[in-house]
C-alpha cells in the first residue's frame, strides 16, 4: 500500500518542477525571516530571485551543525516562538544542544512522512505498534508516535529502558509492529528467546532506524522474529524520522523528496555526484517554517538512485549508510561527538586531557568505555577516593552525552598521545 | 611516629605486578611487607620498604604513577585480643580507620600498618595507650 499515491509515484518531472517552485518559494522566505541565511547570501552576492528553479540550489552556501550551534538555541528559526509549538534537540559536537523548532504545520508534515514510511513497513490502522524510542528531546520517540497515530493504528508509547515490560505487553497486547533501534530489536528478541516467549508473539513488522545497521542484522532480525524489518532515517535538524524509509523491496530509502530535496555530493569537490556514486548526503527542507534548512550537510555516506522503484514508488532513493564524513558515532541510538567528551572532562580537574573512548556491542547492546589518566597530584592510596572519582566522571559524562559511559582509570601515560590528529576513539563494532 | 607507606596505582592486566616489584628489586629496594587492594579494574598496591623515597622515585622514572602516604606502624603484643582493644580504644576516640594490614610477626611481637582519617589523633592516641611505633629510620635498620 501506498500513503500519498499523488506524491510518492509522482512523475519526475511533476516533482522537479514541485520542488523547483517549493524552493524558490523557500529561499525567498529565508531571506526575509532569517537573518544569518540573507547574511549568507549577500556574501556570496545572491538575491531571492537568482534562484529559479531546483537546478539552481547549488549556488546557494551550504548548512552545517556548527551553524546552528553558533545560533544557538532560536537564532536560525523563521518565526516568532508564538508559532513553535514544539522544540526537539540533539547533540551538538561540544557542550551546547542542536536545537530545532517546529510549527503546527511543520508537525503535521513530519507526521504525514512518517505516515509515508509505516505504510511502506506495511503498517495500517488495524495494526498495535509499540514505540520503544525515547520519549523527549530525541526525535525518535514522539516522531514515530504522532506518525503512527496519523494512520489510526494503536499506539503503545513504551518509550525505552524496560524490555522486560516490552516483552510482556508484546504478548499481551499482541502487539504487530514495533519502531526501535535495529541493536535493541535484537536485543528484544534474545529477551523474547530467553523466556520462550517468540512463538508467543504476533508481531510482524518492525520499522528500525536511529543508527546505522548492516544487510547481516536486518536478515538476523527477520529470521529470529520471523518478521519484516525495514529501515527508517531521519534526522532532528532536518526532521526526525522520517526522511526516508525503504519499502519491501529494499533497494534503497524513498526519501520524502517533495519535502526534503537530497542531494549526494562529492566529498572533495562539493558537487553532486552521478547516480550510484557515493557522496555526502545534504538536504533542504523544502516546505518547513520553524526551522528551515538550506543544504544542510549530514556528514552520511550514501549514493542516491532516481530510478523508479519495483513497489511503484518514483521518489529517489538512498542507499544504506557507507559511513561518515566526521568522527560522529551513534551508541544507543543517541549521537556521540568525541569533542562532547573533551568538553567535559575539562571540566574535572583530577583527570589529564587524554582520553579513549572504546565502542563495542555487547549481546546486541553498545557499550561505551572511557579511559581517562589522573593528574598525578590526584594519586590516593584509598580505593573509596578512586572510585568516588569515577562515579564523578561518569556522572559528567552521563550529563554530557545523555548515556550512561564505563569509566576506567588507566594508569598515567598509557593512553596514546599521537602526533597531529589525535585517535580518541575505538569503535568494535562493525555498522557500515 | 609516622611512616612513610609507597602506594602504586596498577590496572589489573597481566604481568603489571611483576612489572612493578622489578622496578624495586633493580632499584635494592627491600619489601618489609606489602597489601594488594583490588578492584575488577585496577589494584593498589601498598608497600612498606626500607626506603620508600627511592622506591617512588625509581618506579616515577618507570613510568608507574606511585605516591607516598602517612601510615602508623604499630607494635603490639602478639596475644588474642590486644588488636580489638586497641581498635576499641581508637574507635571511642573518633578516629577512623581506612585500612590495615599485618607487617611481619616476631615470636612475642606483631607489626600492623593502620592508615587513620587522622594520622595525628591516632598518634595520641597509641602514646596513650603506650604502643610503640616505626619510623622509616626503624624499618632502614631491619
Amino acid at each position: 500500500m501506498i500513503w500519498n499515491e499523488t506524491k510518492e509515484c509522482m512523475s519526475r518531472d511533476q516533482m522537479t518542477a514541485l520542488q523547483s517552485a517549493r524552493l524558490v518559494k523557500l529561499v525567498d522566505y529565508m531571506y526575509h525571516n532569517v537573518e544569518f541565511y540573507r547574511k549568507k547570501m549577500q556574501a556570496v552576492g545572491l538575491m531571492p530571485n537568482d534562484i529559479k528553479s531546483i537546478e539552481d540550489i547549488t549556488k546557494l552556501p551550504f548548512t552545517t551543525k556548527d551553524d546552528l550551534r553558533d545560533n544557538y538555541p532560536f537564532g536560525l528559526f523563521a518565526v516568532p516562538n508564538s508559532q513553535i509549538v514544539r522544540v526537539h534537540a540533539s547533540s551538538g559536537t561540544t557542550g551546547k544542544a542542536t536545537v530545532v523548532g517546529y510549527t503546527r504545520r511543520d508537525l503535521d508534515i513530519w507526521s504525514e512522512c512518517v505516515a509515508r514510511c509505516m505504510t511502506m513497513a506495511g503498517i495500517t490502522k488495524d495494526d498495535i505498534i509499540q514505540i520503544a524510542y525515547g520519549y523527549g528531546l530525541f526525535t525518535g520517540g514522539l516522531g514515530a508516535h504522532d506518525g503512527a497515530q496519523k494512520i489510526g493504528a494503536t499506539v503503545v508509547p513504551m518509550s525505552t529502558g524496560n524490555s522486560q515490560k516490552l516483552t510482556t505487553m508484546m504478548v499481551d497486547f499482541g502487539a504487530t509492529a514495533i519502531a526501535c533501534t535495529p541493536s535493541y530489536l535484537l536485543h528484544i528478541s534474545e529477551v523474547l528467546a530467553k523466556e520462550n516467549l517468540l512463538d508467543k508473539i504476533k508481531l510482524k513488522a518492525a520499522i528500525c532506524g536511529a543508527e546505522p545497521w548492516t544487510e547481516k542484522m536486518h536478515k538476523e532480525i527477520e529470521s529470529r522474529l520471523n518478521i519484516k524489518a525495514f529501515d527508517i532515517y531521519g534526522l532532528s535538524e532536518i526532521m526526525g524520522p522520517g526522511v526516508a524509509c525503504d519499502c519491501e523491496f529494499h533497494k534503497g530509502l524513498h526519501v520524502c523528496e517533495d519535502h526534503f530535496y537530497p542531494e549526494v555530493l562529492d566529498t572533495a569537490t562539493m558537487t553532486p555526484v552521478a547516480d550510484g556514486e557515493t557522496g555526502e548526503l545534504a538536504f533542504t527542507t523544502l516546505t518547513k517554517e520553524g526551522i528551515p534548512l538550506i543544504r544542510y550537510r549530514t556528514k552520511d555516506l550514501t549514493s542516491i538512485d532516481h530510478s523508479t522503484c519495483d513497489c511503484g514508488r518514483t521518489s529517489a532513493r538512498i542507499s544504506r549508510f557507507k559511513g561518515r564524513v566526521d568522527d560522529m558515532l551513534i551508541i544507543r541510538g543517541v549521537n556521540v561527538f568525541p569533542s562532547q567528551v573533551e568538553a567535559a572532562l575539562v571540566n574535572v580537574e583530577e583527570v589529564t586531557p587524554h582520553y579513549m573512548m572504546i565502542v563495542d556491542r555487547v549481546n546486541n547492546l553498545d557499550t561505551l568505555e572511557i579511559q581517562v589518566e589522573v593528574d598525578q597530584k590526584y594519586y590516593t592510596d584509598e580505593i573509596r577516593v578512586i572510585e568516588g572519582l569515577t562515579k564523578k566522571i561518569g556522572h559528567v559524562i552521563q550529563q554530557a552525552l545523555g548515556i550512561n559511559a564505563k569509566i576506567k582509570i588507566v594508569e598515567p601515560l598509557s593512553l596514546v598521545r599521537s602526533q597531529g590528529k589525535a585517535v580518541h576513539v575505538i569503535d568494535n563494532r562493525k555498522l557500515y | 611516629m609516622f611512616a612513610k607507606q609507597l602506594t602504586v596505582f596498577i590496572e589489573n592486566r597481566a604481568g603489571r605486578l611483576s612489572e612493578v616489584l622489578s622496578v624495586l628489586k633493580e632499584s635494592g629496594v627491600n619489601i618489609l611487607s606489602l597489601s594488594l587492594a583490588d578492584t575488577t579494574e585496577f589494584g593498589l598496591l601498598r608497600l612498606i620498604v626500607d626506603d620508600a623515597a627511592k622506591g617512588k622515585e625509581r618506579l616515577t622514572e618507570k613510568g608507574f604513577s606511585s605516591l607516598l602516604s602517612d601510615v602508623s606502624i604499630i607494635q603490639i603484643t602478639h596475644k588474642v585480643g590486644s588488636l580489638q582493644e586497641l581498635l576499641k580504644a581508637i574507635d571511642a576516640n573518633g578516629v577512623n580507620i581506612e585500612y590495615m594490614y599485618g607487617l611481619s610477626i616476631e615470636s612475642e611481637q606483631a607489626y600492623v600498618v593502620l592508615k587513620a582519617s587522622d594520622i595525628n589523633k591516632l598518634m595520641e592516641i597509641l602514646e596513650a595507650n603506650n604502643i610503640r611505633t616505626l619510623s622509616n629510620q626503624d624499618l632502614s635498620e631491619i
